[in-house]
């Protein structure tokens, strides 16, 4: 499963790995590394962008971003 | 000593630079990139600091040019502005994130002081730390708890760094994840580092820092309201009415202000010193030139301020979020949206605004098609010609006028966007889109900022982009003064002198009309009609088109100054009367509905104002864009001047 088709707002998830992309290091700067717990906060208006908790802050990204981070 | 400020974006560093310096800081470029570099001094216990701020970043792997400037600075020891030390600016609420940063750095080998700042959000957050164990854990490197906010400990601040060795101490930690000599191997074996750094860094967290068991997003209720998709949009589209409200109220007096000052100066120099060339250079050239720059001022403190506190408060970035969706499609991002409406007060501080856009293909569209929103100097110019052709019809409360003004900032809007759409067909990039982004904590902002940062972009303007304006001004000014050969001085001779002083007003009005007639921008405009005709012009707009390029709204002057009457053409009606009497070889009007909107629908699309190609080539840093800009703004102008009079003549 990857991020970007979570809807359950109350859920935790765990970072399983990120895809190979040119933005794959730019997740990872940003703190969504494999064995990180997120949580899905809100939705944009249309449903994109998403805004996820990082457990110490909020970070947003792109559904097609999201689309890159499969978790479990 | 030579120092450097770094940490992510929203750790408070900027606050952090401004208690170290106050007002001593300088604004420049690093050489051929589109980066600001922002440097101040203090001294301390008698010790000169040049402190250096670098730009925000999440990593030291460069991936824009941003990065890219603090990579090189810290990497190579050559650099001329290299430090001896680094300054890492961390926010304690969120360590894990801060440190991937802080750790890079440290594995960089440059003696190092760690600032943990924001320790007053620590209580709130639950978030627990033990400072003297986190610094021995990452190599006993300094390490400072601060609160930005309140500056106090500003002097513990100051006398850490003092003390920090300048010798590299071993990092026993994090070193082996970072081979420098082969950081463009590869992304994935970045990545696998990227991984094991944070692996790492939890481990050494683990030991010193205490977190809630699930932390309590702060505020979540005003994320609610502020990214619903009716509310949201609702707040953000009435908080940018207010905000442009409030500009257009607040710059009218200083503009005044500022226009007045500028003229006196102007009339009192042409009055005081020696009649001859060099007067007139200074009176009529350069003071209407310097005030020509110092007139955007005003309107630049005041976007810039409230873009400052929309930053500060986090609503910025709630502004992106929910905005990105829409305006994507036109190869814009969320980013794009404050620039784009700030154009429609002006297009400066909006072109300035966007350097908040890290993509650079996306931030070129912004500056490429900022222009075409309608901005304020446009308004006289459709005030004058809706006042002119426009019939004063009404269907209910729907006025013809008012509508053909509401149509001119539409067709602005769309034609924006369309050019956008176009932008991003032709342009190429490797570059790939994303909008990754932070959504900070709701905070209220720090005023004490707030004037550093009005002060720092106005200095900015001046500096870079008032002296090319400067010059285009003297330059049009000498081009509209003089002209080939004796042409102009004998034009004069031929009006006859009043004889009773009732008259002499109206002299002066015509011996104004004829030298520009004249001049060679004259000349320029006769030579030009043929190009203008089909749009329903004559030469007397041709010389108004050219004189207007300082500024839209000189449109009206030298129209004023053509039909020899005062400037002032709301409160005097001889210019519209002097303009609706006009009439062309045929002995038809000149003015009519069709040449109005055709001269309007040019004004709306052309690129007639010298100061915003002066800011395009200083954010640009190249002339290439600013003429690209030009050219196409202009034909698009022309062609739709050219249709419009065609349909309605």
């Amino acid at each position: 499963m990857t991020l970007d088709q979570v809807s359950n707002l109350s859920k935790s998830y765990v970072v399983k790995d990120i895809k190979k992309d040119p933005l794959m290091t730019k997740l990872i700067d940003m703190g969504l590394f494999s064995g990180k717990e997120i949580r899905l906060l809100f939705k944009a208006p249309f449903g994109d962008p998403i805004a996820i908790d990082l457990q110490g802050y909020t970070l947003s990204l792109r559904r097609e971003e999201a689309a890159l981070i499969a978790i479990e | 000593m030579k120092a450097a400020l770094v940490g992510n974006p929203n750790s408070g560093k900027t606050s952090v630079f401004n208690l170290l310096t106050g007002l001593n800081q300088k604004v420049g470029n690093y050489p051929g990139i589109t980066v600001d570099k922002k440097w101040g001094h203090f001294n301390h216990q008698g010790t000169r600091v040049e402190l250096l701020d670098l730009p925000g970043l999440y990593s030291i792997y460069p991936k824009s040019q941003d990065e890219e400037v603090v990579f090189q600075v810290l990497r190579q020891k050559d650099h001329p502005d290299h430090p001896d030390l680094v300054i890492v600016v961390m926010d304690t609420t969120n360590l894990e994130r801060n440190l991937f940063l802080a750790t890079q750095i440290l594995d960089l080998g440059i003696p190092t002081l760690l600032v943990a700042n924001m320790i007053d959000l620590m209580d709130k957050n639950q978030v627990g730390v033990n400072f003297e164990k986190l610094s021995e854990l990452l190599g006993r490197v300094p390490l400072v708890p601060f609160n930005a906010r309140t500056g106090q400990d500003l002097a513990l601040l100051k006398s850490a760094l003092l003390e920090v060795p300048l010798e590299v101490m071993p990092i026993p930690y994090t070193q082996e994840f970072m081979n420098l000599e082969d950081w463009d191997t590869g992304r994935q074996e970045e990545a696998a580092r990227g991984e094991a750094r944070y692996k790492r860094i939890r481990q050494i967290l683990s030991f010193c820092q205490h977190l809630p068991r699930k932390r309590s997003v702060r505020h979540q209720k005003w994320d609610q309201i502020l990214t619903h998709p009716f509310w949201g949009y609702l707040i953000f589209l009435s908080l940018l009415a207010l905000i442009f409200q409030t500009i257009f109220a607040w710059s009218e007096v200083p503009m005044n202000l500022i226009d007045t000052v500028f003229l006196t100066l102007s009339q009192w120099s042409q009055a005081t010193l020696p009649n001859g060339p060099l007067t007139d250079l200074i009176s009529q050239g350069l003071i209407p030139g310097l005030g020509g720059v110092m007139i955007f001022i005003p309107q630049i403190a005041l976007l810039f301020g409230f873009i400052f506190v929309l930053e500060e408060t986090g609503y910025m970035a709630r502004m992106v979020f929910i905005t990105d969706r829409l305006i994507r499609p036109f190869g814009l991002n969320g980013r794009s949206i404050v620039p784009l409406i700030s154009g429609v007060a002006c297009a400066i501080p909006a072109v300035m605004a966007t350097r908040t856009i890290d993509h650079w293909k996306e931030r070129l569209i912004t500056i490429m098609v900022v222009p075409l929103m309608s901005c304020s100097a446009r308004l006289p110019v459709y005030t004058l010609l809706i006042a002119l052709v426009v019939p004063d019809v009404s269907w209910g409360i729907f006025n013809l006028k008012g509508m053909v003004l509401m149509a001119l900032y539409l067709v602005g809007f769309v034609a924006a966007l369309f050019s956008a759409l176009l932008f991003k067909w032709l342009l190429k990039t490797k570059e790939k889109s994303f909008l990754v982004m932070e959504l900070p904590d709701y905070k209220i902002p720090r005023w004490s900022n707030l004037g550093i940062t009005m002060l720092e972009k106005c200095k900015v303007f001046v500096w870079e982009a008032g002296k090319v304006i400067l010059a285009i001004s003297v330059i049009l000014w000498l081009l509209a003064s003089y002209g080939p050969g004796d042409q102009m001085a004998s034009a004069i001779a031929e009006i006859p002198v009043p004889t009773e002083s009732a008259q002499q007003a109206d002299y002066q009005h015509q011996v104004k009309s004829v030298a520009l007639e004249h001049s060679y921008i004259g000349r320029a405009g006769k030579w030009m009609e043929p190009a203008i005709q089909p749009l329903g012009y004559n030469w007397q707009i041709g010389i108004s088109l050219i004189t207007s390029f300082v500024a839209r709204e000189v449109f009206v002057g030298s129209m004023a100054t053509i039909y020899s009457v005062g400037e002032t053409f709301e409160s005097d009606q001889t210019l519209l009367e002097r303009m609706s009497h006009q009439r062309n070889g045929l002995g038809k009007p000149v003015y009519t509905l069709a040449s109005g909107i055709s001269l309007m629908l040019f004004y709306a699309f052309a690129m007639q104002c010298m100061s915003t190609l002066a800011v395009v080539r200083r954010e640009t840093k190249s002339w290439k864009w600013p003429l690209i800009q030009l050219i196409y703004m202009t034909a698009l102008a022309y062609i739709s001047a050219l249709i419009a009079f065609n349909l309605l003549n």
